[in-house]
């Protein structure tokens, strides 16, 4: 019965439509809104935090939208494929956060232009796909400020995923925040050449504690970093989700992505009618990024330093890669007073002073 | 220092090459009976989550590593119901059931996804573990790295000095020879896949209870393949397989500490990603450069099917 109602009602949308004044009739058909996941949400990670921004949407938009989520596609044809079916479905508003979505979202955004298009951390932007993506770096630079004041030997151990132009800017801007506390602070690297591999990961964390670093970051997906120094008493800095529950006596925070806020957003832009296509970046300002609660192992001192340190960086007092920016050969990539450019930031392929380590070739 | 850098080098290569050397060392005995199971990566998986719910359910490590044996044991069977009794293709069979078991792994995972759960704390031998620098590294290691050398030790005298062992080689090299004088070869290839498919579990435990220790999908990580090729590369001697397993994570482990070191290395990323399988299979194709050393040791029946009233 319900089915033949809504066949009759998008019968009379229809019509409607066709004589002019669609967008009227569509005000009360809830806006369907999907969202395509390339890995297993999970418990923690890139995804699960899309997630959570999903279920923060229904939570504020509620009846006015109905949602849908497709989880671990490849990127590739297959995304493709998930997203054509989106649009036959009837979504109005499909969001695809991952970057190897972006060439996908933009051949099936040219052939369905009545449909918006959300693509989290690609560059290609059209009148009806939008891109979106957080300065992470600016949660690493206040890691990097914790990372200076709580290692007691000043070497602290970083591992890699893939050096890229966004890994290399969070280990840069973490450096730079390490020696504004402790100028002579080193970073051990390794490169693990994969996003997600929790054996390797674990591995390269045993690596680096044996080679005596007494505080650790990474940029991978898995959280055996952080169990395996837990085990050892060695600090972590958490990265993607809130990892304390996996080393509740030694992750000091975590940098937590948070898509929340922006998501009710554009959803609310375009219920309103007014939503334009752009490429929106945000930090700590706009909340795309936020620092869990600080470990009760960090001191009044440091805390005090930290929270200022954030506080400046939110009211733009600060910039992680506010000049001299000098690189591990000793060239100045920044001079003094001045700040990196976007450009320069998104084609970074270099290791700033304090990274005892190499940038893979490519 | 310079001691304690290579204990840990060493150490570290032991703990990563042990689930290759435990699923490889399976592997081979099913191989040796002339069945090709190649679902090695999907009995992992299996493995690891039965065994990490066991462990997160309170069980004892013990527990947790007979659980993953029956869970990949059970995916084995399975298997060996496929290709032995309904005689579907060993390939074919073997494929579908590496994916199968990533897929059912993560099914059976989802409640307990990046769940913590204790650590297994390492068993020092007396004596042994004292001796300066190697004793450490050798010796002062998880129950199951000491289970993968008895494991190998056990498989070797099964194979070459026990008359099962000439049985089931003689079942994998000519099964209507064995048919012939009475042996029940179906039976014995049933057996030797289940055992396959119980140590590929154990593999599967390893990783998820001992050497991470979590579950997470995907955590197998292509090791389950990396066992199959140790085992073809090394030209079905067990001997080999640990050396193999070994080199791998020796040079996967020394890559890690060559770059923490701060030592400049002007290599493409994807060139130190592929080191430890390029270095594996370039020496063990050093040792059997000679193509025949893999014709005669490959069995002869391998990836046949055998019916009875043939």
């Amino acid at each position: 019965m319900s089915y033949d109602h809504r066949r009759t009602r998008r019968l009379f949308t229809g019509l409607v439509a066709g004589l002019g004044i669609a967008a009227s009739a569509l005000a009360d058909e809830p806006l369907k809104t999907c969202f395509l996941y390339s890995n297993p949400i999970g418990e923690s990670g890139w995804t699960y935090q899309h997630e959570l921004a999903r279920k923060e949407l229904v939570a504020a938009v509620g009846n006015k939208i109905t949602t849908k989520f497709v989880e671990n596609i490849a990127e590739g044809p297959d995304a493709e494929r998930v997203i054509r079916n989106f649009v036959q479905e009837g979504c109005k508003v499909i969001f695809t956060p991952s970057f190897g979505f972006m060439e996908p979202t933009v051949k099936v955004a040219r052939q369905a232009p009545n449909v918006i298009f959300l693509n989290g951390s690609g560059y290609k932007t059209a009148s009806n796909l939008g891109v979106y993506n957080a300065r992470y770096y600016e949660g690493r630079y206040l890691e990097g400020v914790l990372a200076g004041a709580m290692s007691k030997k000043g070497v602290v151990g970083y591992v890699g995923a893939f050096p890229i132009p966004e890994v290399l800017q969070g280990l840069n801007a973490f450096a730079q925040g390490m020696r504004s506390v402790n100028p002579n602070a080193q970073i051990k690297l390794i490169w693990v050449n994969a996003w997600y591999d929790p054996g390797k990961e674990r591995d390269a964390a045993s690596t680096l504690m044996k080679l005596g670093v007494d505080v650790m970051a990474y940029a991978t997906s898995g959280v055996s970093i952080v169990t395996t120094a837990e085990e050892k008493g060695v600090y972590t800095l958490g990265y993607y989700s809130d990892v304390s529950k996996f080393g509740p006596k030694t992750n000091l925070t975590s940098i937590m992505h948070t898509w929340g806020p922006y998501y009710v957003k554009v959803i609310e832009d375009v219920l309103a009618g007014r939503w334009k296509s752009g490429n929106v970046v945000g930090g700590l300002r706009e909340g795309m990024i936020r620092m869990a609660p600080l470990n009760a192992a960090v001191p009044a001192d440091v805390r005090e330093r930290f929270v200022r340190a954030e506080r400046d960086l939110i009211e733009g007092k600060l910039h992680p890669f506010a000049g001299p920016v000098i690189d591990q050969d000793g060239k100045e990539r920044v001079p003094a007073g001045k700040v990196l450019s976007v450009e320069e930031l998104n084609s970074m392929n270099y290791l700033v002073q304090g990274i005892d380590g190499t940038v893979p070739k490519k | 220092m310079e001691n304690h850098l290579i204990t840990s080098i060493i150490s570290a290569t032991i703990i990563c090459g042990t689930p290759l050397i435990i699923v490889a060392i399976g592997t081979l005995v099913a191989e040796k009976s002339g069945v090709l199971n190649l679902g090695a990566e999907g009995m992992m998986s299996v493995g690891a989550v039965a065994a990490f719910a066991v462990a997160f359910s309170g069980g004892s490590p013990l527990l947790a590593v007979l659980a993953g044996m029956a869970a990949g044991c059970a995916m084995s069977l399975l298997f060996g119901f496929l290709t032995l009794t309904m005689l579907a293709n060993q390939v074919a069979s073997g494929l579908a059931l590496a994916i199968f078991g990533v897929g059912l792994s993560a099914f059976i995972g989802k409640p307990f996804e990046s769940a913590p759960i204790g650590i297994v704390p390492p068993i020092p031998i007396p004596v042994l573990a004292d001796i300066p620098v190697i004793g450490p590294a050798l010796f002062n290691h998880q129950s199951l790295v000491y289970f993968s050398w008895l494991l190998v030790g056990a498989v070797i005298w099964f194979l070459y000095r026990s008359r099962w062992g000439l049985v089931l080689r003689a079942v994998g090299e000519s099964p209507s020879a064995a048919h012939s004088v009475g042996y029940k070869v179906i039976a014995l290839r049933y057996a030797a896949v289940a055992f396959g498919g119980a140590m590929a579990g154990v593999g599967g435990a390893f990783m998820s209870v001992y050497y991470t220790p979590l579950w997470a999908e995907g955590m197998v990580a292509g090791r389950g393949w990396i066992a199959l090729a140790l085992v073809v590369f090394a030209t079905w001697r067990p001997l080999r397989v640990v050396l193999g397993a070994y080199l791998f994570g020796g040079v996967m482990i020394s890559q890690l500490f060559v770059q923490g070191s701060g030592l400049k290395l002007d290599v493409p990323a994807q060139f130190l990603s592929a080191l430890p399988y390029a270095a594996t299979i370039i020496v063990l194709v050093v040792i059997s450069r000679n193509a025949n050393t893999i014709r005669l040791n490959s069995p002869v029946s391998l990836g046949q099917p055998f019916r009875a009233d043939s």
